[in-house]
């Protein structure tokens, strides 16, 4: 869907190496092509202009001619200034000396308080510590009633009542010293930060609690508005951190560079997931890859963790080492692969794929199809798909519903992945399989109809 | 395309091969299915309860409302060419009917991204810096660098050398034609035989709030609604649909928690059909584009609904103004699942202008039908290119 940063550095960088140094104008093209990166990933455009300003000075200073490739350099220090932007202490909270502890979570309507609230509640629970949650969204119909559900399933005990929030929060501290709990979690109401008059309740009750974290809860969605959020949440309140929800998805999530630079405190969590389990300390590293569109390789990773039982990652792993592959361990494998999600979305997550392949649109359709041939042939031809002669053909196509062309291609493509999966194993007894890399990948480019692989992101 | 599938295999499968050769200590956590932890899937679900029974006070609340209702059907009634026609096509434009805040009037408190450049701008040439303000301003709404470019293209090619009033006038004339394209922008209802429109969008949008807003316009248009809570995922998402169905009169079908929804769906159906109803609003889950297995159970609700053949009327995907570039993917995923006929823009009463919604149209065709602008029930207006297109240019 994005084309990487990478494929239009290639561009610019080949010019270079004729020519052999940067020249001011590459540089700025270089910045305008960055500044498209993070605007398309919804980093707000005044971040931007500052972020770009920094990389660039550290461009300049970089000697890029003399690197062998440059274009991966100048990445690798956008990379880098983003890792470092959005850094900080994550994953704990600012404990109290006196207890209890009160964490307040604001934020935008819809932002994922609720949620977050318990999935925190939860999270601390388990690093032992007691919290309380408390249900101060009076505002939204059935608020409250979803905490107290959520409080049940994650087994923490929670207080709420009829009155206003201020009183809520401040009957929860009493609750929490009766019930000899050390960290308190208030859920507040939604609001727009210019919203004066939810905008002031908020500071009553903050200032009734006096909570040491102050969290607001942004959507890694958001665009552009995250920076007006946070900022005058940050006027109002005081912000102490930030919680990041619905990473699960596919948007790159700007929004946590345009956050971090207003507020200027941690990213302290990230929610992963629907489930109460799916809540972790914020990693900025993954955040950046992820802003830059270089694939999200972690999130794939743990896709195919949870695709593939042990028996089938052990398979994969033997396949991959000895370079065995035959057309009925491919039929197991797209089993597995259909159930990580759609080819199109596994795309967007893998670095380094030739852009054909990134941009084309497909269909899942296509993986029935070849299943169907696969599933024509006897157990004889899928193990040894030499044996395929003229009729042997014929009736396989007649048999999927396909025709012989089809066939052939599969063959033929299955041929040249067999030849690759060679290359990988080293194929030799005795000596150990050297390890594959994910670099090889790369190998995929000797298939038919595919192009030279432009060079990806820095691996790491 | 064959040679496509094999790439993406082979590269799962050398993927997978490294993970377990370099990451025996295991990255990935548990597994994310969507069951509630410790319970094993109810097979013997409970057959959706039927509407609460009412306690006094609602008893009361919805004496009060039904009086109100027969007011404004009076009120209807008394209007010369209103009664309603078995073969009147749509339902008519909403505002003909009820007294509903214009989207302008409500955009009042957002601060326009362009009014400060535009003061500036005033009196000086059109140069390079004009239009570096004016895709500074578009990227702030949101607007996106590709629709951006196409639209300050537009524009340059237009106004060549004109003064810096009527590039902003060209700006605004631009968006208004790319919003507008004959879009029809009409909840489709037709009278006498089952409607059902369906909500649809990722979590936190706002789509329970709108059904409510949209249950009492109908409701007050004489409509007799009911809400089918198919969110039977989020905590306490039905309680939140009840208590709309309570302030509205509508009737409401419910499912517990953790049922599957197109029970409930199923079970809307055919209580619409006994009690006739004439129009059912259905409240999905929130759910990520990128979840192939919830995709796949918003596609099956579909399928429900669609037994009664023609019903389904409206499938409205709810996007939350605030939503950056990916709005444009969520927006060609759901189209994709399920055929979306529309855009809900919701909170737009903030400082966020929604600019996605231009890619959207541009893109997929699908125009915004309505726009959210408050928490209260009265908070849904009709959505009108022009205003929208003021909204991010007055000054």
């Amino acid at each position: 869907m994005f084309d990487a940063l990478s494929d239009r550095f290639e561009g610019i960088f080949s010019r270079l190496r004729s020519r052999g140094r940067l020249s001011e104008a590459d540089i700025d093209e270089i910045a305008r092509e960055i500044r498209r990166a993070l605007l398309e990933a919804d980093v707000n455009v005044r971040v931007v202009k500052d972020f770009i300003a920094r990389v660039k000075a550290r461009a300049v200073d970089a000697d890029l001619s003399k690197s062998l490739s440059p274009a991966q350099q100048v990445i690798k220090i956008v990379h880098e200034e983003l890792v470092q932007t959005l850094g900080g202490e994550a994953g704990k909270i600012t404990m109290s000396s006196k207890p209890p502890t009160v964490v307040m979570l604001a934020g935008l309507q819809g932002s994922g308080k609720t949620t977050a609230a318990a999935k925190l509640a939860r999270l601390l629970k388990s690093q032992g510590l007691q919290p309380l949650l408390v249900g101060a969204d009076l505002q939204r119909p059935a608020a409250v009633e979803q905490l107290r559900v959520l409080a049940q399933r994650v087994e923490v005990p929670f207080y709420s009542e009829a009155s206003d929030p201020v009183s809520v929060a401040l009957g929860a501290i009493e609750e929490a010293a009766r019930l000899g709990r050390n960290v308190v979690i208030v859920d507040t109401a939604g609001r727009l930060q210019i919203d004066t008059e939810l905008m002031d309740e908020l500071r009553r009750i903050e200032q009734a609690v006096k909570p040491q974290n102050t969290l607001l809860v942004v959507d890694a969605m958001t665009g552009q508005e995250a920076v007006n959020v946070a900022e005058a949440f940050n006027q109002t309140v005081g912000l102490d951190g930030v919680v990041l929800t619905k990473i699960d998805g596919d948007a790159r999530g700007g929004a946590a560079l345009s956050v971090k630079e207003v507020v200027g405190k941690p990213i302290l969590f990230a929610g992963t997931g629907e489930n109460v389990e799916d809540f972790e300390p914020f990693y900025p590293d993954r955040m950046a890859s992820r802003i830059l569109g270089m694939g999200d390789m972690l999130t794939l990773i743990e896709k195919a963790e949870e695709a593939f039982d042990d028996e089938q990652k052990a398979k994969a792993e033997r396949i991959v080492l000895e370079g065995e592959f035959t057309l009925e361990d491919f039929l197991e494998q797209m089993q597995q692969v259909k159930k990580m999600g759609s080819l199109q979305s596994l795309i967007g997550m893998m670095p380094g794929l030739p852009k054909e392949v990134r941009k084309a649109q497909i269909d899942d359709r296509e993986i029935g199809k070849i299943e169907a041939i696969i599933r024509s042939m006897t157990l004889e031809e899928r193990r040894n798909p030499t044996v395929v002669n003229g009729s042997r053909r014929t009736r396989i196509a007649r048999g999927s519903g396909t025709n012989t062309s089809d066939v052939n291609q599969l063959l033929k493509q299955f041929k040249q992945v067999q030849q690759m999966m060679r290359g990988f194993g080293g194929g030799k007894k005795g000596k150990k399989g050297k390890r594959p890399r994910l670099s090889d990948l790369r190998a995929l480019q000797q298939m038919e109809g595919m192009p030279e692989l432009p060079s990806g992101g820095p691996r790491s | 395309m064959i040679a496509v599938v094999i790439v993406i295999v082979v590269a799962v499968l050398v993927l997978a091969g490294v993970v377990v050769a370099f990451t025996r200590t295991g990255i990935g956590r548990g597994s994310r299915s969507r069951e509630l932890p410790g319970e094993a899937p109810d097979l013997t679900r409970p057959p959706a309860v039927p509407p609460p029974t009412k306690t006094p006070e609602a008893a009361a609340r919805e004496a009060e409302e039904i009086a109100q209702l027969e007011e404004a059907l009076r009120r209807e009634a008394a209007a010369p060419a209103a009664p309603p026609e078995a073969e009147a096509p749509e339902a008519e434009a909403p505002e003909v009917v009820l007294e509903k805040p214009r989207l302008r009037d409500r955009l009042g408190r957002t601060r326009s991204a362009l009014s400060g450049y535009l003061r500036e701008m005033r009196g000086h040439k059109v140069d390079a810096d004009t239009w570096d303000e004016l895709e500074e301003a578009l990227l702030l709404a949101d607007v996106g660098v590709a629709t951006t470019q196409r639209l300050l293209d537009a524009v340059r090619q237009r106004v060549n050398g004109s003064g810096p009033d009527n590039v902003v006038e060209e700006l605004r004339a631009e968006v208004v034609a790319v919003l507008d394209g004959d879009s029809d922008r009409s909840f489709h209802l037709t009278p006498g035989e089952p409607n059902v429109w369906m909500f649809v969008g990722v979590n936190g949008v706002g789509k329970t709030t709108t059904i409510g807003k949209l249950a009492a316009q109908e409701t007050a248009q004489g409509h007799r609604v009911l809400l089918a809570a198919a969110d039977t995922f989020r905590a306490a998402a039905a309680e939140q649909l009840a208590l709309w169905a309570e302030r509205t009169g509508g009737e409401i079908v419910r499912g517990q928690e953790g049922a599957d929804p197109g029970s409930v769906v199923f079970d809307a159906m055919s209580a619409a059909a006994s009690r006739g109803a004439d129009l059912v609003l259905v409240d999905t889950a929130g759910r990520l584009h990128t979840k192939v297995n919830l995709m796949e159970e918003l596609k099956k609700l579909r399928r429900i609904v669609d037994r009664t053949e023609g019903a389904l009327k409206e499938v409205l995907l709810v996007i939350d103004a605030s939503t950056g570039q990916n709005g444009l993917v969520q927006a060609r995923e759901f189209a994709d699942a399920v055929d979306v006929t529309g855009i809900v823009l919701t909170k737009l009463d903030g400082t966020a202008k929604g600019g996605i919604v231009l890619a959207i149209q541009h893109e997929l065709g699908l125009p915004v039908k309505a726009v959210g602008v408050g928490e209260g029930v009265g908070d849904l207006v009709a959505f009108d290119p022009v205003e929208f297109a003021d909204a991010l240019f007055n000054d």
